[in-house]
This record gives C-alpha cells, structure tokens and sequence, in this order.
C-alpha cells in the first residue's frame, strides 16, 4: 500500500509539481516577465503573456532540418539531454516546505552536475551541425563554460560550509533557522547570479550566441521542434537557476517554511514565487545595463575577479561559523 | 595577409544578422583573432548614375534624393548646389538657411541613428531603444516642417520649396531643448559606461598617418585626428554665417568616433538654434521663373559639388550638354571612402569586434554601389564588355572552374531566340 502511495506520491513530483507541468508553465510565465520588464526598461511595450507559449508552439509546427553536414544522432539528441538535465535538478531543490521533492546528503553536486548539463548539450549540438558559426559558438560555449563554472561551484559551497552539509534541503533548513546568514553570504549571492547569467548566456555574457556577430552561433542551423526545446530549456533553466539560488541564499520558504497544513503549502509556494522572481528580475536589470563582453573579457573578470572573492567568502564563513559557536543552536 | 591560410575562414555577409545591407567579409581568423580580411562589395547597384543620364535636372532631383534614406536631403543639396554652380544662381539667404536647417536636422537623425547601431552592435540594446526614442524629437521635427519624415524633397534648383513659419521655429527651439537635455545625458554616460568602454576602447584603431593616407572623411577621420570638414573647409548653404566647432579627437578608436559623433550632434544643435532665432526675411528662390525656364539655359560646362553629408565629404559632379539632362552625374559616397580604413583596423582585432568595426564608419552600403558595366562598347579599353563579349566571359569563367555549379541552363533558353518558355523537360 505505501508503495503504491508512494509511486503516486513520486509520479506526481516528477509530472506535475514541482516537475514537468509546473516547471513548463513557470519557465514560459518566467521568460514572459523577463522579456516583459526588459521592454519597460528600454521604453518599449513588451509581448503579451502568452507570447512566450504562442512562440513555442509556432515553432512546434514547424519542419525541423537536420544539415547535411551534421552528425544527425547527436544533433537530434542534444536538445534532449539538456531539457531532462534540467528538469530532473528541480526534484533536489526545495520548493515549498524546506525538504525538497527528492533529497540526498550530496545532492547539491547533483544539482550543479545537472546544471551544467544544458551547456554540454549546446556544445555537442553546435559542434555536430557542421557550422562554422555554430562551431565558434561552441568553442566559445565551453570557454565560457571553463570561466564560470569554478566561480558558481565556489559560492554554492559558501552555505554548504555554513551548513556543513552537502544536500540542498539541510542548506536551505540552516538559513532558514538562521536567517542573517543571508547578509554574510550577500557577496556569494552576487557572485552566483553573475554566474547564472554567464550560464544562461544572457547579456552581458550572451557571447556564444551573440546575434550580431555570429547570428546565434551554436544555434544557427537548429530550426522547428529542436529549436523550441532549447528555448524551453533555457527558459526551465532560468527558473530552475533561480530555485537554486532562493534555496542556497535566500532560505527557499522561509519565513512560510514553519506554518502547518494547507496554509503552510499555499504560503511557502507564494514564497517561493517572490523569491525566484525576484532573483529573475535582478538578472534581467543586468541584462539591460551593460554592454556584451569579448569573451577574453568574460574569463578574465570571472578568474581575475570572483574565484578570489568566492575564496574570500568561504573564509569569512569559516571564521563566522568559528566565532558564533555556541550562539547557533 | 590572406595567404594565411591557417584557421578558420569565416563569411561575413552578405547576407549577416550584423549587416543591415549586402557586402562581403571573408575573414581568416586565428581562433578569436582576424589574421586576415578581404571585402567585396556592390551587391547592390541600382545603376542610378545611368538613371540620371534619362531624365531632366528637376526630375533628377527626384531620382537622386532615393539614393539614401538617411542623408537624402544630403544628395538633393549636393546636387542642386552643383546646378545652381552651372547656371551662376545666387541663392537667397532664407533659402540657404533653410537648407543649412534642414541639413542639421538630418544630421542629428543620423548620428542618433549611427548610435543606436553601435549599441545594438555591441549587444547594448537599451542604448539602441534609447537612441531611437530620442531620435524621434528630430524626426517629427522634420515631417512637420517638410512634411515628410525621410525624403523631405525641400531642395529645388535656386532654392526651397517649403517656408519656416514662425510656429515652426518655436516648435524647433523647444524640441532643440529637450534634445539638448537627452544629448547632455549620452554625453555623460555613454563614453563613462565600463563595458562600453570595455568593448570600444583601442578597437578598430586608424591612426592620423593611416586616416591621412586612405582619405577617411566625415566621423571616422575627425576621431583620428584629420579635422576635415567641407562646412569648415568651403563652407556652402548658411555655414559661413554660423558659429561651430568641428569636434576632433586624436584616439581613432570606436570610443572616439562615438565622442565625436555624439559632439557633432551638441554642434548641429547649435547651430539649428542660430538658425531658428538668425533666419532672415525673404524670397525663397533665386529666381521667379519656372524652373524649365531656368534649365533651358544650361550652359555647356561642368561642376564639382561638395558637401558634409552626416557620414563624411559627398561629392557630385555633374556635366552638362546644353539640353536640360545632364551628360554625366558621378556621385562619391563617404562610405567609399572610409571602406579601406575598416579592412585595415579589422586585421588584428577580434572576431567579436567586427560588427562595431564595420558599423563604426557609419557605412551606407547600397549607396556605395556605383560599379557600371559598359554596354556599347563605343568607350573601348581592356575592362570594357559589349553584352556578347560579357557574355562569353561568364561562360569562361564557368568553364575554368569546373566544379562550380552554373546558376541555370535554363536561362539561354530564356535569351535565345530559338528557345520559347514551357519547353523545359
């Protein structure tokens, strides 16, 4: 009987919340609100809500070309693997109590492992269409890659030393038990949502597809259903970056996290809609601001810049966790 | 450098997300780096300068107007100046400041325009929106004194064929002010911007020697240090009696082009404000007659007409037979002569920086297009083809390249007179 339940119980996480049906509609919902405060910033309309969805679905129907040149298996896999990297890394990240869908003591690696899934895809998807501008986006995909990655990996190990454990939920249950641990990690905060940009490949850091120098690099040759899942994958990934980051610094559904019941669910999901939302907001003022980077500049800010102030912020945890022995319960 | 033959070779063009208009770049790059840069261009020829041969002065007036949206009133100036050189007609001084007035207008359209560019270019795409709002101010400024937002067809020959009333003239000055206060803005930002800075700075550098060398006009040699400007130089329409600075800057990089094209915009504010509060009382043409009255005049001679277009020095020059079509019209665009200065500052840069490299002269491309083909063969030389000899180099050509795939057999059947249409298997 409770297996049953609890096949139920897995099947519904998995299909429904927080898996695929919400994650598909949020991710659409998410990437409507980024490209609709992004026209406001510039001074322009913005789509209506339900662009996002019209636009995938247009381009559902659509004929999907495999190039001549192109390694058809791989090119026909790769916007797959990205999709279900991506989904599968909600299920280890806490959603509306503190105890995510799925948990494991290590499954934060999980999560950056799957994290990091999307942009191999890209990588084998531009390099196996036999492009040359998607091959310079790739090279420049995996580059970038190599200067993010270490940066992002740092400052989600900022909490976990804080919370001595490696698993998402205990992370997010140790800043919601102790909640000024969000202003000691404010640099680590910073320094992943430059790194979450840099993975979504949003301005300033769109390098490997900059439209105006390589005309979208590694996707230059997908068209039709392939092309619709990258952009649902990066439309999931945004959501799924910003889960990610609320649970490590922002203490997911703190301060709903403690209220019993229906109540307690309603309110932690409310909760968790703000706090993504706001963290999706920030990342989309940035896009707005600045410039695009060369790509040299790109590595160069994140090596030169945020691995020493990423290794600087686990000290500082480390000597806090030290000095307030014995404060935290 | 194109033996280089290491690396990638990339097409730019002509058909690129980062071109607006058709040219070539093939660019043999080093990983990030351009070893190499060739350009190819005039995909684009419209055979204006032959159009010109069939009509009459003021139709041509028309025609050449179309040759650009963005300086049209440039190429109508340059022309008709070059006409009224040919009859020996005094312009009227309201007419020349109407001119002048309209000249700057553009001009401000332009280089908002150019900024725009530039920022969409560097991925800056709220410094594009931006720009465009901005540019509005300038653009209903001129539907509502022309009429017309893009061809404002004001020039005739002798004069203007629209006059400034004085609600239009307080209109200007107020719009002058808001436009000022959104220029100071850009002034400030802009260059202060760090990832601007970080993508414009020491890119696409021509130096004062190389500038000099390749004749660079407009923007892209006054960022360089060369202070060439025909307003200045041989002052035309109401530029003598008006006080600006041709704004200079010794770096020659994007940074400085985009310094000194937002400067330039500071100056034709400037000098839209003398001209708004300065206009003087009278006639508009030089002449009561109608204009074919004039035109039956023309003498046999020929003129050389110059003018500071926003994008540089445009030169027309134009030769008459004594009828009333011209027997000749060549026209020098700015964008030829700043090409040369783009494929030297390519080398060595970065393949991120070419779209800013390319947009940062400001190119008009299809009005670059002026490469003919003769087709009478009366005009002889090794270049010269009538259309059989034209015709017969193709097929060479096709057949020294035997892997090349020909366009279409299909399409002797459509010259031949033995072949008829439907016919094809």
């Amino acid at each position: 009987m409770s297996l049953e339940l609890d096949l139920a119980t897995g099947l519904l996480y998995l299909l429904v919340f927080p898996g695929f049906a919400f994650l598909f509609a949020y991710g659409l919902t998410a990437e409507f609100l980024d490209r609709k405060l992004y026209a406001r910033l510039q001074n322009r309309v913005g789509p209506p809500p339900l662009q996002p969805l019209a636009d995938f679905l247009k381009l559902l129907s659509k004929e999907s070309v495999v190039p001549d040149n192109a390694t058809a298996r791989i090119y026909n896999a790769a916007p797959l693997t990205g999709l279900a990297g991506v989904f599968t890394a909600m299920l280890y990240i806490p959603v509306w109590t503190e105890q995510a869908a799925f948990a494991f003591e290590g499954d934060l690696v999980v999560v950056l492992f799957l994290l990091s899934l999307p942009s191999f895809s890209l990588f084998f998807g531009g390099w196996y269409s036999g492009n040359v501008f998607s091959r310079i986006g790739t090279t420049r995909t995996i580059t970038q890659l190599f200067g993010y990655e270490i940066p992002f990996f740092l400052a989600a190990f900022a909490p976990a030393v804080a919370a001595g454990s490696l698993s998402t939920s205990e992370i997010t249950a140790f800043i919601g038990a102790n909640p000024w641990y969000v202003l000691v990690l404010l640099p680590a905060f910073a320094i992943a949502l430059l790194s979450l940009q840099a993975k979504l490949e949003r301005i300033p850091f769109d390098i490997p597809e900059a439209e105006t120098e390589l005309a979208t690099g590694t996707l230059v040759e997908y068209s039709g259903r392939k092309l619709a899942l990258f952009r649902l994958t990066k439309d999931v990934e945004l959501v799924v970056g910003a889960a990610l980051l609320s649970a490590l610094f922002l203490g997911g559904p703190y301060p709903a996290g403690s209220i019993e019941g229906f109540a307690g669910v309603a309110a932690g999901v409310v909760v968790f809609l703000v706090k993504t939302l706001a963290v999706i907001a920030l990342l989309t003022v940035l896009k707005a601001v600045v410039a695009r980077l060369r790509i040299e500049q790109m590595v160069s800010v994140f090596y030169r810049v945020l691995v020493p102030v990423a290794l600087s912020q686990i000290a500082v945890v480390l000597l806090v966790g030290l000095y307030t022995e014995g404060l935290i319960p | 450098m194109s033996e280089q033959k290491a690396g990638t070779e990339i097409p730019v063009g002509p058909q690129h997300p980062s071109l607006k208009e058709p040219a070539n770049f093939t660019l043999n790059v080093d990983g990030e780096v351009i070893t190499g840069a060739e350009m190819k261009l005039s995909y684009n020829h419209r055979g204006i300068e032959q159009a010109v041969l069939g009509n009459s002065y003021i139709e041509n007036i028309y025609l050449l107007e179309r040759i650009c949206g963005i300086c049209s009133h440039a190429h109508t100036s340059a022309f008709t100046q070059g006409v009224e050189e040919l009859l020996d007609l005094d312009v009227p001084p309201r007419a020349r400041y109407i001119r002048t007035l309209i000249g700057e207008l553009e001009r401000i359209h332009s280089h908002m325009l150019w900024l725009g560019v530039a920022g969409h270019e560097i991925g800056f795409d709220t410094l594009w929106q931006y720009a465009w709002r901005d540019r509005e101010i300038v653009m209903d400024l001129l539907e509502e004194i022309t009429g017309n937002r893009v061809h404002y067809s004001i020039n005739t020959i002798g004069g203007v064929r629209e006059d400034l009333t004085d609600d239009q003239r307080e209109t200007i000055l107020a719009g002058m002010d808001d436009l000022q206060e959104r220029i100071d803005f850009y002034q400030e930002t802009v260059p202060n911007e760090q990832t601007v800075r970080m993508r414009c700075e020491n890119v696409g550098v021509v130096p004062k020697d190389l500038a000099r060398e390749y004749c660079a006009v407009g923007a892209v040699g006054r960022a360089s240090g060369v202070p060439t400007d025909v307003r200045k130089d041989a002052p035309y329409a109401a530029y003598d009696d008006v006080d600006f600075d041709v704004i200079t800057d010794d770096r020659g990089d994007l940074l400085a082009r985009t310094v000194v094209r937002i400067g330039e915009i500071a100056q034709a504010i400037r000098i839209i404000r003398q001209v708004a509060e300065r206009i003087p009382e009278g006639d508009l043409k030089a002449s009561a007659k109608p204009p074919q009255a004039l035109l039956a005049q023309v003498p046999e001679d020929d003129a050389v007409s110059r003018y500071e277009a926003p994008r540089g020095e445009l030169i027309h020059y134009i030769r008459s037979d004594g009828t009333d079509t011209p027997a000749r019209v060549h026209i020098r665009v700015p964008t030829l002569a700043n090409w040369p200065t783009v494929v030297e500052s390519l080398k060595g840069s970065y393949i991120a920086d070419t779209p800013i490299v390319v947009a940062g002269i400001d190119p008009c491309i299809s009005c670059t297009s002026r490469i003919g083909v003769e087709t009478d063969g009366s005009h002889g030389g090794e270049n010269a083809f009538d259309l059989d000899e034209l015709r017969e180099y193709g097929i060479d050509w096709y057949d020294e390249r035997g892997n090349v795939e020909r366009p279409s057999t299909a399409g002797e059947g459509r010259t031949a007179t033995d072949g008829t249409e439907g016919e094809r298997p």
